[in-house]
Formats: C-alpha cells, structure tokens, sequence
C-alpha cells in the first residue's frame, strides 16, 4: 500500500477511528497566541480542566499587541490590554512557554515557530489561527482550529478530525526573475479559486519547489487555507533538515540522528496516488496582484480588473460585482498604475529576513512616493534584530518607510491602528477582505518586492520594470 | 453541555454570495473581550449597519428586512466561513440566534467551529440552495423551512425534501448536544497507550523541551 506524505503523518497519529471517516488524531504540538488563546487558556480554567502537556505547548503575543516602539500591555485596540493580560496570567499558570513582549523570542506564531525549531516534520502542529499551514512547509501535518478545538487539543492531546483527501499541486520548470512564492500561491488560487482546496491536505511539489528554501516554502504553505485547504505541506528533504539543525528545540545528539532517519521516509512513495493533482508550468507564472475582496480575484500585474460578465456561476458573478463596488474599480482597469496611499511589508505571509532583503533591493536609493504612508514589520523580533544587523532598517527608513516592532499589525484591523477609510494599500500580507487593513479599505495583495516596487512609484508598479529601467 | 440539535422550523434568510469570509461575519474590531459571548451586535457588522463604528441599521442588508425577522436559518453560497479560525463568528452567529446554516460549502475550520458550538451545517449543491431560497422568499415568514437532523432532510415549503448527509460522529455531538472534551476522555487510555507506544517510534518528540 503506497502512502503519501500526509497518509504517513495522519497515520502516525491516529489513536483511534471513530467512524464516518473521523478520527481521534494525537497532537504533538499546540500555539497559542492573545486574540484566540486567550480565550481557550480562560475557558479551560473556569471548567477546571487541566492542560496534559503544557511543556508541549507555546504562547504568543502577535495579534493585538502594538508595533510601535516603546510598546507595552495597553494597545490601541479598544481593550486590547485586557487579551494581553490574560494570555500571560493563564500562560504561567497553566505553564505554558511564553514568548513575551519584550522577549527576543516573540513574534509572530508561524514565524518564531520554525524559527526556533519548535516547527519540525512529521509533527501534528495545531493553533487556533488559519495561517498555522504556514508550519507545513516544514513537513508537519499543521493546521487551524477554533479556540474550542484548542481547548480541545490542550485537554486530552488530541483532536476529533474529519480525515482530508490528498491533492498534489506541482510547480514543474524554473520561476521566472521576479516571481516569488508568494506569486506562485495567488496564480493557483486564481486559477482555480478560493474554494479549490476544500476537503484536501495540499502537498506542494515540483521542481519549483525543491528548489526554493525554506523561507518561500513557509510563504506557499502559508495561502494553502486562502484555497480553502485543510491545509498545505511540503515533503522534508536536505533543505528542511539543514533548516531545522541547531535550532533551539530542534531534537539534539542522538534524537536528532534518529529524528533524521525518520523523517527521510516520510516524503510520499513514488507511485501514492493522489485523488486529485494539479500541474502547474511555473515558466508561466508572472508577478501577481489581486484586485478584488478575495485572493482568488489575482490576475497577472501586467493585468486588468475582469469583467464580472464573463463569469457564469451566479453567486460568483455577484461576488465579483460586489468585489468591485467595494474596490472602486470598473473592468478592463489596468492594475499597474492604479494610485495607491499606503504599503505595507509584514504577515506571517511576507515578513522573514529573505522577505526584508528582497524588498530592501527594491528600495536601495530609492524614496517613497509623496502621500504613501509605508510600514515594515518584521516578523519576529530576531528577523527585526538580524535585518538591523545587515543595515536593512536604515534602507528602509531612509527610504521613507517605518520601521516596527513586530507583530501582526495591520494585516488585519482590530479597532485600533488602520490605514485609514477606503485607503488603498498595497500589502504583502494574505487576506484583501473587506475592511481587512482598515475600515473599508481596498487592499491589493502582492510580494514584497511588488510593495515596495509600488511605494516608490505612489502606484502599483511592476517590480520588473523598476529594476530593468533603474527609475 | 450544548443545546441538542433535533428539529427546526424556522425563517431562512439568504446570503448567497460566495467566499463569505469569517471578517465579513465578524469583523475582528467587534471582539472586544476575552469571551464567548457579547458578540451578538457585532455579527455582520460591516453589512448590517450604515456605516463603519455606527449601529445605524443598513436597510438594504438581508436581516434588517423585516420580512427575515427572526431568522434561525442562513441559506449562503459556496465556501461560507472561509478565511480566519476565529470561532467568534460562529459565537455571534449562534447569539444572534442561527440555528442552521445550508450552503454548497464550508471553510473547514468554520465548520468544526459549528459543530462545536451546536450550530447545524448543511451541505446542499448551489441549485438546491438557490431553490430553496426561491420558495422562502415568497412570504418568508409563513414560508419556514423544517429541518429533521434525526432524518437528516430539509423540506421546502413547497414540500420538496432534500436529504442530506453529515459525518455520523458530527450528528451524534450535534443530536445530543454532547461536549466533544468528555467524549474523548472517555478514550483516556487508549491515548495513553498511543502515547507509551510512540515514545519508543518518536523518542524525540516526547522528551522534550531538548537539553541544549
């Protein structure tokens, strides 16, 4: 019987087949962080239930924690403090490790998760966040719950799930310059919509893929829930084991031989059959932008705004319409060059120390457009500490961009700090929802590149052409 | 113990759009505490009121017709409740009073949400969900759907019965309102076993945080 990745991780971790295709799937690893945790830490206390293995579990500040220098508990977000306040307390008292403010360890959860080797392969990863596919880049089986569910996982180290199908989606050939993992992500869910994934563990494979380090990887798996997957994961290779070595959790001595023998067998056999597979020629993938209220609305940055006529799926169609209203575009609008008020660089999408040095590259001896207001924020303190190692804070702020603590900020708006009413914004994070950055705003999800590209020029702008014509 | 799922004969108000994201059903700027509960008002904040941080009510926007008062039944397009985990949407929605919701398609996380939460999702293909929402909108107040969780069928004020199908672990929680924690320590052992067993597979993975 020939496996795939995930039926290897799935079957590893099943302790029991509770019938109708559910199972009770044991859980290596849980995160928390202060808008989700928050509120599963407190339940669990006011039941009375215990947490089982707390030394397994892990606690951040990234949501609603501020990003402006000389942060502290309060927030600008209405009560934020009190999501702050309550995290820490129930995190000692349940003796949960936590990433504190303040603390070089804190970050955004799937950033500092990899990052310190708490992310490893053929672990079960939950958190109660979307994003938490971003960790299958590594190899694990991670996925989002709900705060219930974490509760859940907390309690009996366990979780009830509803077992995935597989799909394969394979980058083949070689990315052309300019295109970014994060380019890769936005075509196939253009291509084939936010609901593509539904019901499907996504391996991502492919020449493409193999050959991208760790980094991008955790940018592709990171969109695997904007396609609507249970979740997105990448088989473990040399990439992923030289990635994890050192790292502060990662297995030492002789765990780390046997935890590297293990993981060499955990790729999908060579004939696994997938119920579904989509090839992808990666030589054809531009730059991608969005510019709709869904990330399935991507279209080329050489693009223009579709014309919702051409869609025959009546509720699609009315999305599409209801897309552009809320955006203020009409159809046949060409993206490249529609007027922009604010960039932004971050998300657990878009805000390691390769994300920075590419934009960096962009911004050398270049300056903001007037009127764009334009942030960076790292992703977790040590990408903040290391980027300001290699100068990268200065050629930012003399760029004209701010330079922040880090945290999730605004890629989403929490009632406090926005980019303000109907602001259009050029954003390297994963969601264009409405009012996702602010009240009303209309935001285009890009690379990095494609943000600070657009920054310079005060407009979206094809990062290709900035480069070749040097403006 | 949450509120067993049996029966409903209900007002079903359409929203059928596809891709309704969980910021659309809860915009992250109305979870103002560390609770389950207070969320009522915030749910559909963006659509329901006229404007961004009043509580002026939108006329055009579906639950203020007074024609869907009292709605316990949301009846919405593919991939309802997709984007973030945030079981806030799922708190407001079940404080506003939904019940049900029928849909060609869930996110994933949404709909574990809802069952744990004691709210019904329903999968029926676009055509049937677009049917039903035709007939209803007739006179939806007398027009009230039925929905039998015990023979799991949706009829139509029309008459027609659609069946439709659910895991039979998600019937279950749902049918008796049980707490999923307590149903799965009664497998304490068994995870107990798994876990002995394991630490011999996967040394590393249980002794752990690692000595440095």
């Amino acid at each position: 019987m020939t496996q795939t990745l995930f039926d290897k991780i799935w079957d590893a971790h099943k302790v029991a087949d509770l019938g109708g295709g559910v199972h009770l799937i044991y859980i290596d690893r849980v995160f928390l962080h202060e808008r989700t945790g928050s509120v599963a830490l407190k339940s669990l206390e006011e039941a009375g239930r215990p947490i089982v293995h707390p030394e397994q579990a892990f606690c951040t500040m990234d949501h609603i924690v501020d990003t402006f220098p000389g942060r502290g508990d309060e927030t600008s977000m209405p009560n934020g403090g009190e999501f702050i306040r309550t995290t820490r307390r129930a995190a000692q008292a349940a003796g949960i490790t936590l990433f504190d403010i303040g603390d070089e360890g804190q970050g955004i959860v799937h950033v500092i998760s990899p990052e310190q080797g708490i992310a490893q392969p053929g672990l079960t990863i939950v958190c109660p966040d979307s994003h938490t596919c971003t960790q299958g880049a590594l190899g694990a089986l991670a996925w989002g719950i709900g705060s219930s569910e974490a509760e859940h996982a907390l309690a009996t180290k366990t979780l009830r799930v509803a077992r995935p199908k597989n799909m394969r989606v394979r980058f083949e050939g070689e990315r052309r310059p300019g295109v970014t993992a994060k380019d890769l992500i936005l075509h196939l869910i253009g291509r084939y919509s936010a609901a593509g994934g539904i019901g499907y563990a996504v391996e991502f494979a492919g020449e493409a893929v193999r050959a991208m380090d760790m980094e991008a990887r955790m940018t592709l798996c990171n969109m695997a829930v904007e396609f609507s997957a249970f979740t997105g994961l990448i088989a473990p290779d040399e990439t992923t084991a030289a990635y994890v070595e050192g790292r502060r959790y990662a297995p030492k001595g002789a765990h780390w031989e046997a935890a590297t023998a293990y993981w060499a067998g955990l790729a999908s056999d060579a004939d696994a059959v997938f119920d579904a597979e989509i090839v992808i020629d990666t030589g054809e993938v531009a730059p991608m932008v969005t510019w709709g209220t869904s990330p399935q609305h991507a279209v080329p940055i050489d693009g223009a705004v579709p014309d919702p006529s051409t869609e025959s799926d009546a509720n699609r169609r009315k999305a599409m319409e209801g897309a552009l209203a809320y955006m203020d575009l009409a159809p046949g609008t060409p993206l490249a060059g529609l007027e922009i008020g604010a960039a932004f660089i971050g998300s657990c999408t878009n805000s390691r120390l390769s994300d920075l040095r590419r934009a960096a590259e962009v911004l050398k001896g270049r300056k903001v457009a007037d009127g764009v207001k334009a942030i960076c924020v790292p992703g977790s303190t040590r990408v903040k500490h290391a980027a300001e190692a290699e100068g990268i804070d200065k050629i930012f702020t003399d760029a004209g961009f701010e330079w922040r603590e880090s945290g999730c900020s605004m890629c989403f708006y929490a009632g406090g700090e926005s980019f303000g009413y109907r602001q259009r914004v050029v954003t390297s994070t994963n969601r264009n929802f409405e009012s996702r950055q602010g009240p009303e705003t209309r935001s285009h999800l890009a690379s990095p590149e494609t943000v600070a590209a657009s920054a310079v020029a005060g407009r979206i702008a094809d990062v290709r052409s900035l480069t070749e014509s040097g403006q | 113990m949450m509120r067993p799922f049996r029966e409903l004969t209900a007002v079903a108000a359409p929203i059928l759009r596809s891709d309704i994201d969980t910021d659309i059903i809860m915009p992250s700027r109305e979870m103002k505490a560390v609770s389950k509960t207070g969320l009522g008002d915030g749910l559909f904040a963006g659509w329901r009121y006229a404007a961004p941080h009043s509580r002026e009510l939108n006329p055009d926007f579906v639950l203020n017709n007074p024609d869907y008062a009292n709605t316990e039944i949301l009846l919405a397009g593919a991939n309802f409740g997709c984007g973030s985990s945030r079981e806030y949407a799922v708190w407001a929605l079940k404080e506003y009073g939904i019940r049900a919701i029928i849909a060609p398609s869930f996110g994933s996380i949404f709909q574990n949400n809802c069952i744990r939460n004691g709210i019904l999702p329903i999968t029926l293909d676009e055509s049937t969900v677009a049917a039903i929402a035709a007939d209803v909108a007739r006179a939806p107040q007398d027009r009230r759907l039925f929905i039998s969780l015990v023979d799991c069928q949706v009829r139509s004020p029309d008459g027609t019965v659609y069946d439709f199908a659910i895991a039979a672990q998600h019937r279950e929680m749902l049918l008796d309102g049980l707490d999923a924690i307590d149903v799965t320590l009664k497998h304490r052992n068994e995870i107990l076993a798994f876990e002995t067993a394991d630490r011999g597979h996967r040394p590393w993975v249980h002794a752990f945080p690692p000595e440095n």
